[in-house]
């Protein structure tokens, strides 16, 4: 898929992936929160290799891919709740999490009713849940419309100033101001 | 911890409610196909009684085992195996609270049903509890055992028919102690050594099936 990948993250910075489809954006994400193994090479954080604990490593990380996880039987509220619960956040942080995508009107309507956009926002406010270093994002961005593509961008910024990293992919519609930009090829 | 293990048992337990008539389905089959039975081999009760509890444990096995094609299929759709992983839940307890709200809305159903199943097959009176005793023993074993399939057969087309041949020869020695727990209770010979053999294997089930399944989940998620 790809080869000879290196690049490493301060606190506070940001990698946007870029590449056509199929260049292996969603597959390095994969590969860096842990789900597969890379075939050659080393995947650290802080110095230690990540396969050495990966529990520890995917309970430091909100991973957001293609699919929104998000159970259309249970009401937004519910879907939160449990994503919290799992995570070990706690219920305070829910309704910060439900104001962060404008999700308190909507909050308890059962998930079938979203839209696209809607379950996407559900999604995303999964990572206010808890503060987790390391935020991994499949296409943020699909789907938003613009104010809360906004709200987006400023969850990640608020995340970089709190130290935290961050690695998207993304094919232009979300911006981030100085970020690292690596380029996949097909 | 034990705050996500039960909010993965209450989601799990919410989600087959809000189902409804989806999550009764293994059941109804269970009653229908049984109650088939009296009809198809006559209603003369010596027969009935010399079946019954062969045919009640065959369809007990068939009944968990179609309500397991679903139990990490649905989750590895829509994401939401990603999101579970992520939790602070190790995969061995992830896969052990999937199997506890599964065993909860099917075998413990078929034990609370069973008195009833007994009297349909016209079994004699005294085979009610043991019955019921030997599937609340047997019944998890099962979910255990085929919960192993179910996550090795996650994105599998046709994984029904796949998880019927992966598991039913593993039930076997449940089909066998259970029916033969019930049968040596109704020829006065006691049943407590094959619902002791019972209690065993759920117990060996109960600390290595969730291990095998979370083998297969990491497998699933690559």
């Amino acid at each position: 898929m790809f080869a000879g990948l290196s690049f490493a993250l301060a606190p506070g910075e940001v990698l946007v992936l870029r590449g056509p489809n199929g260049s292996g954006k969603s597959s390095l994400l994969r590969l860096l929160a842990g789900f597969s193994a890379p075939a050659a090479g080393r995947l650290a954080w802080a110095g230690a290799r990540v396969a050495d604990d990966l529990a520890a490593h995917r309970a430091r990380l909100h991973y957001v891919g293609h699919s929104d996880a998000v159970k259309s039987l249970l009401t937004v509220r519910e879907n939160l709740a449990f994503a919290a619960a799992l995570g070990g956040a706690g219920a305070a942080g829910l309704e910060r999490a439900l104001a962060g995508f404008d999700l308190q009107a909507l909050s308890d309507l059962p998930a079938r009713y979203l839209s696209a956009g809607q379950k996407r926002r559900l999604a995303l406010a999964r990572l206010l849940l808890g503060s987790r270093p390391l935020w991994l994002l499949d296409e943020p961005g699909v789907g938003l419309d613009a104010a809360n593509r906004m709200r987006l961008e400023q969850e990640v910024a608020a995340h970089r100033a709190a130290g935290g990293l961050a690695v998207l992919a993304t094919h232009g519609d979300v911006a981030v101001e100085n970020a690292l930009q690596l380029e996949l090829a097909p | 911890m034990i705050r996500a293990f039960c909010a993965l048992i209450r989601r799990d337990l919410r989600l087959g409610l809000r189902r409804g008539g989806d999550s009764l389905q293994p059941l109804l089959f269970f009653v229908l196909a049984l109650s088939l039975f009296p009809l198809g081999v006559g209603p003369a009760p010596e027969v009935l009684a010399r079946i019954g509890v062969g045919v009640i444990w065959v369809l007990a096995l068939l009944a968990v085992m179609l309500s397991l094609d679903r139990l990490y299929q649905a989750d590895a759709e829509d994401g939401s195996l990603e999101l579970l992983v992520q939790g602070v839940l190790p995969l061995e307890l992830l896969a052990l609270g999937k199997c506890v709200a599964h065993w909860l809305t099917s075998g413990l159903v078929l034990v609370l049903v069973s008195p009833l199943l007994a009297l349909l097959m016209q079994l004699p009176g005294k085979a009610e509890g043991v019955l019921a005793l030997a599937l609340l023993l047997g019944t998890p074993t099962l979910t255990l055992v085929g919960s192993i399939g179910a996550a090795l057969l996650i994105g599998a087309r046709r994984g029904s028919v796949l998880l019927a041949l992966l598991v039913l020869p593993l039930y076997i020695p449940v089909l066998i102690f259970g029916v033969s727990a019930v049968e040596g209770e109704v020829m006065g010979l006691g049943g407590r050594p094959q619902l002791l053999i019972l209690g065993a294997m759920l117990l060996a089930a109960l600390a290595l099936a969730p291990l095998a399944a979370a083998a297969a989940l990491r497998l699933a998620l690559e």
